[in-house]
């Protein structure tokens, strides 16, 4: 009976999953733009409106920083300062540009959730191809900065260069890195999209004010934190293969 | 009332998905171990806060990942279905 009380409140449009809105045909194959596609484009066309703005604005920047300019020196400099004691002052200078652009992009997506979107980090797509973007640039670096020798020995890492039983192994948890840096951010921004969706659909006209107070929770806070969990990953592990000084 | 087959593979995968929750017990504790720790350590030494707030959180972000991963195949039988 409470069941019944439950359903007629909130009706059935519990709602979180992705939605095909059109097909297109790719070389013969049927594929669909979903909304993950859109939300994408929207995190991005907001991305460039910033870029562009921030361009303009910097080049007439002025001795007090005010609004806009305060906001862009802020963010460099935090990032910059994260990057740089991390990374060491070697591999620092290459890879702050991507950090940078990698914790606006999943930052924005992660909160998009709060302005009615669903977060294209939801979308295991997406959060695997950062983590494949990750994965390329730890292996980039590790074949640049490594002799093919000393790679060969940390692969057979606890035994003997000359017995590579341990080979299969640590291949294996190579190959997890991708898979878990992935997985950690879709499923902590899913877990708050599924939250919300059921507090939405289940408890229908009662969600009036208060789901609030969880949205700042799941999409701000837990946001923000896996932005920064990301982020501080992918430059430990790439840092692995450099010269700390 | 009949139950078909169909309706015993749902039943199952919503009783599995239940259990692949259980899993978030050890993140848990895991995550209350690191709070504590670093509780202790902030009264320790007041002054490195940001530092020992800052890897607190990431350590406890790495350790949610196994309870993320129950959640993760809880939702797929839910919704996938990939048995039925």
């Amino acid at each position: 009976m409470s069941n019944a009380i439950l359903m007629e409140s909130g009706g059935s449009d519990i709602d979180f999953m992705i939605h095909g809105l059109f097909p297109v045909n790719f070389f013969g194959n049927e594929v669909w733009i979903t909304t993950s596609h859109v939300c994408i484009l929207i995190v991005m066309l907001l991305m460039l409106t910033l870029a562009v703005v921030g361009h303009f604005k910097m080049k007439r920047a002025t001795e007090v920083p005010d609004g806009l300019q305060n906001l862009l020196e802020l963010l460099v400099e935090k990032l910059d300062g994260i990057v740089y004691s991390t990374m060491g002052k070697i591999a620092a200078p290459k890879y702050a540009n991507y950090i940078l652009t990698i914790f606006v992009f999943i930052f924005f997506s992660n909160i998009s959730g709060l302005f009615g979107l669903r977060p294209p980090t939801a979308d295991y797509g997406t959060t695997l191809a950062l983590g494949l973007i990750t994965f390329s640039l730890i292996h980039i670096a590790q074949f640049k900065n490594l002799p093919l020798k000393q790679i060969w020995k940390d692969m057979c890492s606890p035994l003997p260069p000359w017995l590579p039983i341990w080979f299969p192994i640590n291949l294996i948890s190579e190959i997890a890195v991708p898979i878990s840096l992935s997985l950690r951010l879709f499923a902590n921004v899913l877990s708050g999209t599924v939250i919300m969706a059921l507090v939405y659909g289940l408890l229908g006209k009662l969600a009036l004010i208060w789901p609030a107070a969880l949205h700042v929770y799941l999409d701000l806070f837990s946001g923000a934190i896996q932005t920064y969990v990301f982020c501080m990953l992918t430059m430990t592990y790439i840092s692995q293969n450099y010269e700390m000084e | 009332m009949n139950i078909t087959g169909h309706d015993l593979i749902m039943a199952c995968s919503a009783i599995g998905a239940g259990l692949a929750v259980i899993a978030g017990i050890g993140p848990g504790i895991g995550q209350g171990i690191a709070a504590g720790h670093g509780a202790a350590a902030v009264g320790r030494n007041p002054g490195a806060k940001g530092d020992i707030m800052s890897t607190m959180l990431l350590g406890q972000a790495v350790a949610e990942t196994t309870g993320l991963y129950g959640l993760v195949i809880a939702l797929l039988l839910l919704f996938v279905k990939p048995l039925g």
